[in-house]
């Protein structure tokens, strides 16, 4: 059995949505290079909407493809949409990941949210800080 | 497309002369070696005539060879043996270093639980130590001193024979895993003053399941199995004899060819680091002299080592890296830690590992590879943007 399924390596081979927006509406970059993962995802926000994505990241194989199917399954949402979405969504539209992978997709659901955090943020709308997860609080690093 | 294999650090290819010498055993001369008949005498022969040649390849004797189940067996008996040894005379000093393997620092720790002191000695910024360190380091209840012979990620070979020298004088036990060196690299457990060494098959086109604890004349061992009298009484279990009989092929092979081995694997070798050293904000790991002669250590800055391992599988090329993400935590190998790598630059860490099988079209194939990988994934990298618009200096 490979290490990671079809779609995890399709991602993986083929990301999409790589890159940076320029004057991007929101920008959201999580973890560290302790930890070997950094995700950084860039937002172009029309009527509430999330028009484009783009995503950079420096990690192992399941970091990258969990980047790429974040910002194909956010793109076209509405900002409400895409808050509802999930690491385990994110988990199971890669078609599963190994455990000690978890906390990739951990990281790209923070990455987007920390994204369109930064968009409120910017834009002074006022928001629930209990819907934004944040890297010291999760617990992926120490389920390992 | 070929695989270009640069994973003979992990595990080798058998040769056909290990098979080969290993099939009659498992065919015709399948008798258990302390069966009194026939069939099983003929087995013993082979068993006897096995352990001759393999103490040979050490200028050992054969009554000083063990057989084990692999290099992590022979060396958690070696560290157990002098650690028992040690506390019935009230020594429970330990010297090692910082990279050893994980079979030797486990144990060692497993000991400090139970009351040993453990000393680590620094191995530098090019991953080694001097004998002068271990002779500061020895005291009056210092049972053992362990050091590896050359290091499996990083392909420094250490001053073995100096250090034998040093701990001979004190009368101090000395153990060394050779796993990555035997075969490799020519030992002789007698000029080098080695007291026990550890060494595994299957790093030198060998099974895998089969290895060798040498422990000189005079060292008592501790069983870790107990069972039948097999290994002189201090292993027990039927001795699987068509893989001891693969390891001693193998072997001396290896050691009849080691000279011409070492040169060719050195030259592809010397090639790749210097291809793989034009990368920017790289940077070799290891001893760049004493160096195994197959060993391409690097740390590229700004990427992850698990991305560039797929990248390069996906062209038929297989390596391997100490990042976090190939060892299934998330801190980067305690190696590339120990020689002062930090945790960002360790992740991005690629070991390439050669055997005489290489080939100097493998070796193109790597240098067309790796460059536009890195560069590829740098590209992507957060970390990298940082780097070269200046938010962050470079460490490489």
């Amino acid at each position: 059995m490979a290490l990671y399924t079809e779609t995890v390596m399709d991602h993986f081979m083929h990301p999409r949505n790589v890159g940076e927006i320029e004057n991007a509406d929101g920008v959201g970059q999580v973890g560290n290079a302790k930890c070997g993962d950094i995700m950084k995802m860039y937002l172009k926000i029309k009527d509430n909407k999330i028009d484009d994505v783009k995503f950079e990241t420096f990690g192992c194989g399941s970091a990258i493809a969990s980047s790429s199917i974040a910002t194909e399954m956010i793109k076209g949402k509405t900002i409400d949409e895409a808050l509802k979405i999930t690491n385990k969504d994110v988990v199971d539209a890669l078609g599963g990941l190994p455990a000690y992978k978890l906390h990739c997709s951990v990281l790209a659901e923070e990455a987007f949210k920390s994204a369109i955090k930064d968009y409120y943020d910017r834009n002074g709308i006022a928001y629930d800080h209990k819907e934004f997860p944040d890297c010291e609080s999760c617990e992926a690093c120490r389920m390992v | 497309m070929t695989t270009v294999y640069a994973d003979n650090a992990a595990t080798t290819q058998m040769s056909r002369a290990a098979i080969d010498a290993m099939l009659p055993y498992m065919e015709t001369i399948y008798g258990n070696p302390s069966s009194l008949h026939s069939v099983g005498q003929q087995a013993a022969e082979a068993l006897q005539n096995a352990r001759e040649r393999i103490a040979a390849c050490l200028n050992a004797s054969p009554r000083e060879i063990y057989f084990t189940s692999g290099g992590s067996e022979a060396d958690n008996q070696a560290i157990l043996s002098a650690a028992r040894l040690g506390a019935r005379k009230g020594k429970k000093h330990i010297i090692s270093t910082a990279f050893e393997h994980h079979a030797v620092l486990h144990t060692l720790k497993k000991l400090e639980k139970e009351g040993f002191e453990i000393e680590l000695l620094p191995v530098g910024t090019i991953g080694t130590i001097t004998a002068q360190q271990v002779k500061s380091a020895l005291r009056a209840d210092t049972c053992l001193v362990t050091v590896m012979y050359a290091n499996n990620e990083i392909g420094s070979i250490l001053p073995i024979a100096e250090i034998g020298e040093v701990c001979r004088e004190a009368g101090v036990l000395f153990h060394t895993d050779a796993v990555q060196a035997a075969g490799h690299v020519p030992i002789d457990v007698q000029a080098q003053h080695i007291d026990m060494l550890s060494l595994s098959a299957h790093k030198f086109h060998g099974p895998k399941g089969i290895g060798v604890l040498y422990a000189r004349q005079g060292v008592p061992l501790t069983s870790l199995i107990e069972g039948g009298a097999q290994e002189r009484g201090k292993r027990a279990g039927t001795e699987n004899l068509p893989a001891i009989m693969g390891m001693a092929a193998a072997l001396e092979d290896a050691c009849a060819h080691i000279d011409e081995n070492a040169r060719k694997v050195s030259a592809l070798r010397d090639r790749l680091i210097a291809g793989l050293s034009k990368i920017p904000h790289s940077a070799l790991n290891g001893d760049p002299v004493n160096r195994l002669p197959g060993n391409v250590s690097f740390c590229f800055e700004g990427i992850e080592g698990e991305s560039l391992l797929l990248l390069l599988d996906a062209k038929g090329i297989c390596a391997s890296s100490g990042s976090a993400c190939t060892s299934g935590s998330l801190d980067p190998s305690h190696v590339l830690l120990a020689i002062g790598r930090p945790h960002e630059v360790a992740h991005g860490s690629l070991r390439l590992s050669l055997c005489e099988w290489n080939t100097d079209e493998d070796v193109d194939r790597i240098l067309a590879a790796v460059p536009e990988i890195v560069a590829y994934l740098r590209e992507m990298s957060p970390m990298w943007k940082d780097l070269i618009s200046g938010r962050k200096p470079f460490i490489l």
